[in-house]
């Protein structure tokens, strides 16, 4: 029995990790219908910050030094949050109605953030920030004359080009300065040591249950209150709720979809942040840490169906409570005890290892698409097509 | 009056026809006998290999352009059509041996699933036909369901990602994440990595190319074609208008997964191995903006695209490694934002009327046949001529 336990709560923690990386996907997807395939590496920029906070924190001293992961949260969530705002004002608002363009385009744009968090140095930094002042400044200044719209495409091109080489020319230039091009983190993982009350754990059921998971869990329950207040309770999340279910009316009835669309979007990305600052907690942070994640949240978001908080927290769950049953083999076990024939018992051995139950899960959730194709709980209304 | 018109049209298409049949032999003239004499053998492998990309492209091509389909698992395809052949090519050592490295996991038999790749014929056949019913099988499930769009990316994603898994989990039957060599291994008693046989694969692969091309250019220009791309365009409509989709597509699915497993076996044995990394996420989405920046819905783009992209990236991450991968998003954004029909789009519907111009000739003008017969119009035009 207690083992049973512990498979589930296993389960539960594994699925609250997918659960809360899967929230904010599930939010932009069922507002926008964006597949947002750089959901994962803006978790990994949460995981970074987390692991910024952390060292400025270290040499202030234990009594603060423990508080450093209450403070890791939101500064994630803003990172990550500001980083989407400018994806979506950026990129994505010009991509609407075209999803599968939009899966390319976050795709590069999560290639972008990989490789620019191995990368990034002052240098770079700096000179990102003289291409942004000259190129938006000198468009801030021309907009201002009156022959604007007609030399719109020509003055664009000529800007992009003259800031991108000043800004190039700048880094070479600096480039041999050793103290601006020492990259902030480098190809290597980092980690991030979780305060010492979350180390350790507490014995319970006769097994062990480590503090970081009952953490998890319940950073991801407040995380739930959180944007289920934000989605039926504030102003904004009426709007939000009102362009989801249809976007032309609400346009028509004065809601600034727009705005909405920008809210949303950056609303995901902060989830996503602290999505990635639980996540920091439970290994090493490398670039390529939101890959882990991103296909099993979008399994999530497929058996949960769009737009329905309640249907991702149960398929996160459920999708979690099995990949651990069948990876870890307790299934396995279980069958032994009740004697299972010799066939059976193969099958489940077969499967239990962490990769080969994600070939069951996958599986299991082809056949589960086969009686639901659109999920948990399908969105009801007189479209034909989504 | 309207027959001439007619004529006219079955005539120019006809000179159409020649002038591209005509372009062909002289590529295939030019790639199969004329370069692997001028250009270093291991230059010659390399260009092998992208030809072998430019076959799955054609298969993307086929499924995304034409149908709309966007598969973001194209590499369990190539890979199963991979592996299909480099077990062949492991199993020509003596009799009653098994490949070395059984040895290591202790395997003493032969698995079943490597009985039947003894012979070349069922290699060949097994390459195009497991892909094939794996597309097939995976199309099946999911189209019956009506999902489609971004969710059949994603569940082509997922499905990507369990047979990486698998695969890699898998060392008993297929050496797991060592994957198999094909370099050493011999065929018809020739090592394989030698430049004869390197050169053979190579001309095999032009070939594969142009005839993969002819059916895909046959599939289509006819009514199937035309089906493809109105499923692509509503495929409501498709439906109400009394067809089923779903057969169709699952068909179409299943002989684009056919093609990368060709591909796949090519890409292989010019290689010199395959192991389960050929089916990284990375890798079958790259496939796709072979097709998007060669032009999605025409031919000729998935192969130019493809070449294009694959020169360009042995040359930047060969002089700039660190720069390669924001060059490699960039081209994703700047693809899907600036450049949609990618380039040969852009060239049949701008940079040539723009060239024209240039040069000082008359924009060609198109029109519709019935426009032309339209005898109104013809009146018109001679009124004006006379004036």
């Amino acid at each position: 029995m207690s083992t049973l336990i512990e498979g589930l709560f296993n389960g539960f923690s594994i699925g609250s990790v997918l659960l809360i990386a899967a929230l904010g996907l599930a939010i932009v997807f069922g507002l926008m219908g964006v597949i947002n395939l750089a959901h994962g590496e803006l978790m990994m920029l949460g995981a970074y910050a987390t692991f910024v906070v952390q060292n400025i924190f270290k040499p202030l001293g234990e009594p603060w030094f423990s508080l450093y992961i209450i403070v890791a949260i939101p500064i994630a969530f803003i990172v990550s949050a500001i980083v989407g705002l400018i994806l979506e004002r950026g990129a994505i608002r010009f991509l609407y109605g075209r999803p599968l363009e939009t899966l390319l385009a976050t795709w590069g744009i999560s290639l972008i953030l990989r490789q620019f968090v191995r990368s990034v140095n002052w240098l770079l930094f700096i000179s990102i920030g003289v291409f942004s002042l000259l190129f938006f400044g000198g468009m801030e200044l021309i907009k201002r004359r009156s022959d604007w719209e007609r030399i719109k495409n020509k003055v664009t091109a000529l800007l992009l080009v003259l800031s991108g080489g000043i800004a190039i020319a700048f880094y070479s230039i600096l480039s041999n300065n050793l103290a601006l091009t020492k990259a902030w983190f480098s190809t290597r993982n980092v980690d991030v040591t979780a305060p010492a009350w979350l180390r350790g754990g507490t014995d319970a059921f006769g097994f062990q249950i480590p503090y970081v998971r009952l953490f998890i869990i319940v950073l991801t329950i407040l995380c739930l209150i959180g944007v289920y207040w934000f989605l039926q309770r504030s102003t904004w999340g009426l709007k939000i709720r009102a362009v989801t279910q249809n976007r032309t009316m609400s346009s028509c009835l004065g809601i600034p979809t727009a705005k909405v669309d920008a809210l949303t979007f950056a609303l995901g990305s902060g989830l996503a942040g602290i999505a990635g600052c639980a996540v920091s907690l439970l290994g090493s942070v490398g670039p390529n840490t939101g890959q882990n994640y991103i296909i099993d949240t979008f399994m999530v978001v497929v058996v949960g169906g769009v737009g329905n908080l309640l249907g991702t927290i149960l398929a996160a769950m459920g999708i979690g409570v099995l990949n651990y049953l069948i990876g870890s083999g307790t299934l396995a076990l279980m069958f032994t005890n009740i004697k299972a024939p010799q066939a059976v018992l193969d099958f489940f051995f077969f499967f239990a290892t962490s990769s080969m139950a994600k070939v069951m899960v996958f599986a299991l959730i082809i056949t589960f698409l086969q009686i639901k194709p659109a999920g948990l709980f399908p969105q009801k209304g007189r479209t034909a097509e989504l | 009056m309207s027959n001439k018109t007619g004529v006219q049209i079955k005539k120019k298409k006809q000179r159409n026809k020649i002038i591209e049949l005509g372009i062909i032999t002289t590529l295939v003239i030019i790639m199969a006998i004329i370069l692997p004499s001028i250009i270093p053998a291991f230059r010659l492998r390399l260009i092998g290999r992208f030809l072998s990309l430019a076959i799955v492209a054609l298969g993307i091509d086929l499924i995304w352009g034409y149908t709309g389909l966007l598969s973001l698992g194209h590499g369990i395809f190539f890979a199963l059509g991979g592996y299909a052949l480099a077990m062949h090519l492991n199993l020509q050592i003596p009799e009653g041996q098994i490949p070395d490295f059984f040895n290591l996991y202790g395997v003493k038999e032969l698995p079943w699933v490597w009985q039947p790749f003894y012979s070349l014929p069922i290699t060949i056949l097994a390459l195009v036909i497991v892909p094939g019913i794996a597309a097939g099988l995976i199309g099946y499930l999911v189209f019956r369901n009506r999902i489609k769009g971004v969710y059949f990316s994603i569940l082509t994603q997922a499905a990507l990602l369990v047979f990486y898994n698998f695969f890699n989990g898998q060392q008993k039957i297929i050496n797991g994440t060592n994957g198999l060599k094909t370099d050493s291994s011999r065929i018809f008693d020739l090592v394989v990595s030698s430049a004869g046989v390197q050169r053979t694969f190579y001309i095999i692969t032009v070939i594969s190319l142009v005839l993969i091309y002819l059916l895909c250019r046959w599939l289509t220009s006819g009514r199937f074609g035309r089906l493809l791309i109105a499923i692509r365009d509503d495929e409501t409509r498709v439906r109400f208008s009394g067809y089923d989709p779903t057969g169709y597509k699952v068909l179409v699915f299943a002989i684009s997964g056919a093609i990368a497993g060709i591909a796949g076996a090519l890409y292989t044995v010019q290689t010199g191995i395959i192991t389960p990394s050929i089916m990284e996420v990375a890798f079958s989405i790259e496939m796709v903006i072979w097709v998007a920046v060669g032009g999605r819905g025409t031919l000729i783009g998935a192969i130019l695209g493809t070449m294009l992209v694959r020169l360009g990236q042995t040359f930047l991450s060969e002089s700039f490694p660190e720069i390669w991968l924001f060059f490699q998003g960039a081209l994703f954004l700047i693809v899907v934002t600036v450049l949609p029909d990618g380039i040969v789009g852009w060239w049949t519907s701008y940079g040539w009327d723009k060239l024209r111009s240039l040069l000082g000739l008359k924009p060609s003008l198109i029109t519709y046949p019935s426009l032309v017969e339209d005898p109104d119009v013809q009146q018109e035009r001679k009124e004006m001529s006379e004036q």
